[in-house]
């Protein structure tokens, strides 16, 4: 039986008294873009770099491609692209990328690749006086140069114009495409919605959800809209079928949930009607990973 | 951006051969060594400067002519400031940039990283030598001598520079290891007898700077060039201990990150 690209069990990492990461288990199914979402100082990062071999941990198993993290037999299979750092400050972009595609057997050339991510005419320009997105994107470019069977990318598009982002997405998509399981860490819930096959959401060190982004949304919607503060909702909820339930939140914000269809948009409409109240911004709206995140933790994402 | 282009990223992993690995990453320290300027006045443009300086000045009170006495000093003093200052320097702010735990990471592998840092340390070496002689030559420099100890003594003394340089890279911060790595090579300029035979400093602390991995290095170097005597035994001795220390040392208390 194939290996799945990561398989994470109990895992649990400490820096001194702090419990970074918290019984933590994942699987990442081979060829799958799986997505961890979670806030800033949930244990995404010691997570990753984990798996990448470089950090230790307290308790639990890891294995990346069926092997130990760190085993000298994943450097060629495995691309990584850290947070931050890792490529020396003078080098020029595009012999940074030439010399990692030398490390490799049958690397993407070098060229195609600055140019696939607009970096072409900043080849000659050394790394420190890249941009923090120019420098993403090579770092970006370097992890998957070797043509990698697994990638992990760590918060890839944190700091990123729209543009730089969007350039991301799309190699990660085109990596989808051709085969390649993707692992990374993400504070953008529209990120993950996006990209991933697979999205677990961790709070301190934990996975407290996961699942396909349909599944973690659910089929449930929701109607808002927004109104004059103070609306009697008890009364507005003896008209609506039984099992549904409305909030507002903040003052004037209105959230209706239940079987959110054309009889109970209906039924809303027509008690405000009766009550003399016009709706503004009305809508039908899914969860968000965002609401569901909430939902979990009590807190923002972010 | 230029979304047409279409690229293969079908996985096809593999490692290149290691020597094409290790002469990649060579290659780019090399350069990187060339390219930056505080690097190139420490390795080569003082050891000009104090070549010519010293051999036509008449600032030494030496025995024959001046410039057979500096050359082999000047040439020793390249040596640790590529083995030992440039390499620390680097090798330190490369550890706090993550590059070495990065480049650990990648096929190329820690003992590759070794392998291409030591061929290039030697490779600017060469480059340091070829000018030096090239200079020293000029100015009239008769060698004498079997070459064939002088490159032993240089090959123990990369070692040993380039150990220590390890070791302090390795260890302090990067900044401390900057500081550090150019106050080592001002004193080792002052007390290693660079341009200075060591009898010139006070009996007191002589037969200790004769320990010291430069004054080892110098008088071993002016021994064989200047003098033309056999093998230097005490300098070799001194550098071999001082390489097997510092690289033993550096190996166990090395931090890649």
């Amino acid at each position: 039986m194939i290996s799945p690209a990561v398989e994470i069990t109990g895992l649990v990492k400490r820096y001194g008294r702090t419990t970074a990461v918290d019984g933590l288990t994942l699987r990442c199914a081979r060829g799958e873009v799986t997505a961890i979402l979670g806030p800033n100082g949930a244990g995404k990062t010691s997570t990753i770099e984990i798996c990448e071999g470089f950090l230790r941990f307290d308790a639990g198993s890891v294995r990346v491609l069926g092997l130990p993290p760190g085993d000298p037999g994943l450097r060629a299979r495995v691309g990584m692209m850290p947070q931050s750092g890792g490529v020396p400050q003078a080098i020029r972009a595009g012999e940074w990328l030439r010399l990692v595609s030398r490390f490799h057997a049958r690397p993407i050339p070098a060229g195609a690749l600055l140019e696939r991510l607009g970096l072409a005419e900043h080849a000659r320009t050394p790394f420190r006086r890249l941009s923090g997105g120019q420098q993403q994107r090579l770092s970006l470019a370097a992890a998957v140069i070797g043509r990698p069977e697994l990638v992990f990318l760590d918060e890839p598009t944190a700091g990123l114009d729209p543009q730089a982002r969007h350039a991301c997405w799309e190699v990660v998509g085109e990596l989808r495409r051709a085969g390649v399981s993707v692992v990374l860490t993400t504070h953008y819930m529209d990120e993950a919605e996006r990209l991933a096959d697979h999205v677990a959401i961790i709070d301190r060190g934990r996975v407290v959800a996961e699942g396909s982004p349909a599944s973690l949304t659910g089929a449930e919607r929701q109607l808002r809209f927004r109104a004059r503060p103070g609306l009697d909702l008890d009364e507005l909820l003896s008209a609506l079928p039984p099992g549904s339930a409305a909030k507002e939140s903040p003052a004037g914000h209105y959230i209706i949930e239940g079987v959110v269809d054309p009889s109970l948009l209906a039924t809303v409409t027509a008690w405000c009607a009766t009550e003399g109240v016009t709706t503004e911004d009305l809508s039908i709206e899914r969860r968000t990973l965002e609401d569901v995140f909430l939902e979990l933790t009590g807190r923002e994402l972010r | 951006m230029t979304p047409a282009t279409v690229l293969d990223f079908t996985p096809a992993p593999g490692a290149a051969p290691l020597g094409r690995m290790v002469a990649a990453q060579a290659g780019a320290e090399i350069r990187a060594m060339l390219r930056n300027g505080e690097q190139l006045l420490l390795t080569m443009i003082i050891p000009v400067l104090l070549l010519v300086g010293f051999s036509k000045a008449p600032l030494l009170d030496v025995p024959g002519e001046r410039v057979d006495f500096v050359a082999p000093g000047v040439l020793a003093l390249a040596v640790m400031s590529t083995a030992f200052t440039g390499q620390a320097i680097a090798t330190g702010f490369e550890r706090r940039y993550g590059v070495l735990k990065r480049l650990g990471a990648t096929p190329l592998s820690r003992i590759g990283l070794m392998l291409a840092k030591t061929l290039a340390v030697l490779t600017v070496e060469a480059l340091q030598v070829v000018v030096l002689v090239l200079v020293a030559l000029t100015l009239g420099w008769s060698p004498t001598g079997n070459p064939l100890w002088a490159a032993l003594l240089i090959l123990l003394g990369t070692a040993a520079f380039s150990g220590l340089g390890l070791l302090m890279a390795g260890t302090l911060r990067a900044e401390a290891t900057l500081a550090g790595a150019n106050l080592v090579y001002l004193v080792m300029l002052a007390l290693g007898g660079v341009v200075l035979p060591l009898s010139a400093y006070p009996a007191a602390v002589e037969p200790f700077l004769g320990f010291l991995p430069l004054g080892a290095f110098t008088t071993g170097m002016r021994a064989v060039l200047a003098e033309g005597g056999g093998p230097p035994w005490t300098a070799l001795c001194v550098l071999a201990a001082w390489a097997a220390a510092s690289l033993a040392l550096a190996a166990r208390t090395f931090r890649w990150e």
